[in-house]
């Protein structure tokens, strides 16, 4: 709005010699239509906004009533007596072994895998930026090739790879599935970084007899801070929110909340007195990652664009 | 720097320096294998070697024992699931990558002059932070089928029954007597020829006597008129048992708001409504051969909403749900883009004269060029690779229809099909799809280094 207003006032001086009573009109106009235009944009944006809050709002309603009404009627109906609604799905589900259980499973996937990456990334982005190697820079390419590779294509081979090594169906496993496809945007987005980093300032540290790991430790990483923080929510996130390669690689002792509630799926209708508190239970982590690190979050998708 | 020292330098100690140096390039080549292998090895292993082997694989059969070139190429376009699901993969390719540009285009230009445009763009960007297994049970609930329980058909059925009355008889027929017959598209016509003058007894069967409306009275054998069509339109039926056929009898009730028509040669001359004994009557009628129907509309069922979870739709709405999820996404990188623009151009082109939209055709649509194709591109690259979404919503009978190549690579190898050629085969392509937006980003990485 302030740029448009900014644009009569700018253009005032050329029409001066009009009178002002031929003026007024025009201005009193074209103020109307920016006063309306700018009240359809408003309404038109709140009928999206609406259309974007709904369904969660949907789904946590459903998450507080009996099954019994969420079989007959819709979730809209309770809102007229919200004297229905209650936690008693959240604690029976949060006393099932199996949920609780697979609840667990997510946390010891999704941090120890953030873990890795963010030190092995680091480490691999520190090397491929700073230190000389023989095909230094060959393989680096293949590494930015990697970023777009699907996972689908390592599903299959890396199944058997894991039956032979006895680490199908284990945390492990998953873990390691995780890290490897996590890696290449990791180590591409980390040395992207540090290579910003100016020479001289290494160099000096060089000179002072600091040694690799010195430097790496107590110059790079203080100073790549900002991406390291970007990455780590958001590979955090991705792992968190993956069902398919836990779909796969994960048994029933190892499943996280995603494959766990997925397999409820089936029964579609007569149980969503688990699947939305479920759901709910799965997604509040990420939102509360998201609104506690919301700009680290948006920097590290729009720094994951290439992916 | 050490160029420096090794001159400034005499004899022996530049000797030494130079030991010193190699042995540092040398520690630093070991540090950079120390710091580099532990990724390298993951990446070989579990990224690298898999394409390999998927690449071999895919050139084998089902059992892996026998060498089937092309076969498995060949096999997933004669195969219908697997056609079914690359058929659905191009619609997505095509439909949800520019939709999804448009939409966040839209949405960042209309968000630059509002003041809670930071709300919004949270509120819209949220989803990107759960699962597609939460967003999946969410727009399950969302798309229900029964308008009690799915709000989407909710508003669907109160905006149809806010312009469209709703049928007051749904599943009305007759007895099969000879007075009326069903006709063509629905709705009963009188059997034989009605002249004025004529008093019809219209007997419909096949309501709970409760679903009658409550003004419904005692029905009554309309009295015939010279020049007038009268009639009744009744529930052909006793509580209790007794009662003639097409006959109106004491306790059978009328039809009242049963809407009738006099047809001639096939126009309708007159319309009319029963009263509450199921009466109706068409005054003034010419001499002639009429036929008195009582159209389909009476008899519709309700209007249930739209079936999106069908066969038919249930592709739509996937990508409907896949939009509500990363609409934040285009939205926030091409608003980003947005606050970076020339405001000088934008200034200097209100200025000539331009308008709003000449602007923003002219001006900043082709300035957002660059940031639109790296949106467009990344959503190209998921769009190929979506699978939890198809996986949770579409329900276990239309999961066919839904199917995409990324979910049957997964029936194929894991769910059932256990042909691991031919996943192996789905993988490659999958893999091959993405190839060119690799030479992209290694022409582009290439490009920033120079």
């Amino acid at each position: 709005m302030t740029t448009q207003h900014t644009a009569p006032v700018g253009a005032a001086p050329r029409t001066t010699a009009a009178p002002p009573a031929a003026r007024r009109p025009v201005r009193l106009t074209s103020r109307l239509t920016a006063f309306l235009g700018k009240g359809l944009v408003q309404a038109l944006l709140v009928v999206v906004a609406l259309v974007w809050l709904v369904p969660t709002f949907g789904l946590f309603v459903s998450s507080l009533r009996p099954s019994t009404d969420n079989a007959t009627t819709g979730w809209w109906t309770a809102l007229a007596h919200p004297g229905g609604l209650g936690f008693s799905n959240y604690s029976s589900i949060l006393a099932d072994s199996g949920i609780t259980h697979a609840f667990w499973n997510t946390v010891l996937i999704s941090v120890p895998t953030t873990m890795a990456v963010v030190v092995l990334a680091s480490l691999a982005g520190y090397a491929f930026a700073w230190l000389e190697f023989p095909g230094r820079d060959v393989i680096f390419l293949l590494v930015v090739a990697m970023l777009v590779v699907p996972v689908q294509i390592g599903l299959l081979p890396v199944a058997k790879l894991f039956g032979a090594l006895g680490i199908f169906g284990s945390l492990t496993g998953v873990i390691l599935f995780h890290v490897a496809y996590g890696l290449p945007f990791a180590i591409f987005l980390l040395r992207n970084y540090f290579a910003d980093i100016p020479r001289e300032m290494l160099e000096a540290a060089r000179m002072d007899g600091g040694s690799e790991w010195l430097i790496f430790r107590r110059l790079i990483l203080p100073v790549a801070k900002p991406a390291i923080a970007s990455l780590s929510i958001f590979q955090f996130l991705w792992v968190w929110n993956d069902m398919l390669v836990a779909l796969i690689f994960a048994d029933s002792g190892s499943q996280p909340l995603t494959v766990a509630l997925q397999s409820q799926m089936r029964q579609f209708g007569s149980n969503i007195d688990v699947l939305a508190p479920g759901a709910f239970l799965s997604l509040v982590v990420p939102l509360i990652v998201f609104f506690a690190f919301q700009r680290h979050f948006v920097q590290g998708v729009m720094a994951g664009s290439v992916k | 720097m050490s160029v420096m020292n090794h001159r400034s330098r005499p004899g022996g100690a530049a000797r030494g320096a130079r030991t010193a140096r190699q042995r540092s390039v040398r520690r630093r080549k070991i540090n950079a294998v120390v710091f580099a292998l532990p990724a390298l090895l993951l990446l070989g292993a579990l990224v690298g070697y898999p394409i390999v082997f998927a690449v071999v694989r895919s050139l084998f059969d089902a059992s892996g024992e026998h060498f089937a070139g092309l076969d498995n190429y060949t096999e997933m376009f004669g195969d219908p699931a697997t056609l079914k699901a690359i058929r659905n993969t191009a619609i997505w390719i095509a439909v949800a990558p520019a939709l999804l540009t448009g939409l966040g285009l839209m949405l960042a230009v209309l968000t630059e002059k509002i003041r809670w445009a930071t709300a919004f763009k949270v509120l819209i960007f949220m989803p990107m932070a759960i699962s597609f297994l939460a967003a999946g049970i969410t727009f399950r609930l969302v798309y229900e089928q029964d308008p009690q329980r799915g709000v989407l058909n909710a508003v669907a059925v109160g905006a149809h029954d806010a312009f469209t009355d709703a049928s007051p008889y749904p599943g009305a027929r007759t007895r099969g007597s000879q007075v009326l017959e069903a006709q063509k598209g629905g709705g009963y016509r009188t059997a034989r020829p009605v002249r004025p003058g004529d008093s019809l007894t219209l007997g419909l069967v096949g309501l709970k006597p409760t679903a009658l409306p409550a003004t419904a009275a005692q029905a009554k054998t309309a009295s015939a008129a010279a020049g007038a069509v009268t009639g009744t339109v009744f529930l052909d039926f006793v509580p209790g048992g007794g009662g003639r056929p097409d006959a109106v009898d004491a306790r059978e009730r009328g039809l009242p708001q049963m809407t009738v028509e006099l047809v001639r040669d096939q126009q309708v001359v007159g319309h009319a409504a029963t009263g509450p004994d199921g009466t109706f009557r068409f005054d003034a009628v010419p001499d002639g051969s009429y036929t008195v129907r009582l159209p389909a509309a009476n008899f519709a069922e309700p209007y249930g909403g739209v079936s999106w979870l069908g066969p038919a739709l249930i592709t739509p709405a996937i990508i409907g749900a896949y939009l509500w999820i990363w609409t934040g996404f285009a939205m926030v990188l091409i608003g980003a883009g947005l606050s970076s623009l020339p405001r000088e151009v934008l200034e200097a082109a209100r200025i000539d004269g331009a308008g709003e939209w000449q602007i923003f055709r002219r001006i900043t649509v082709p300035l957002l060029g660059p940031v639109m194709t790296v949106v467009f591109v990344t959503l190209l690259i998921n769009v190929m690779k979506v699978f939890d979404l198809v996986y949770i919503i579409a329900p276990g009978p239309v999961q066919q229809d839904a199917n995409v190549l990324a979910l049957q690579m997964w029936l194929v190898s894991f769910g059932g099909g256990n042909n691991q050629g031919l996943g192996s085969a789905i993988g490659v392509v999958l893999l091959l799809l993405v190839v060119p937006v690799m030479v992209l980003n290694i022409r582009r990485f290439r490009r920033s280094q120079t």
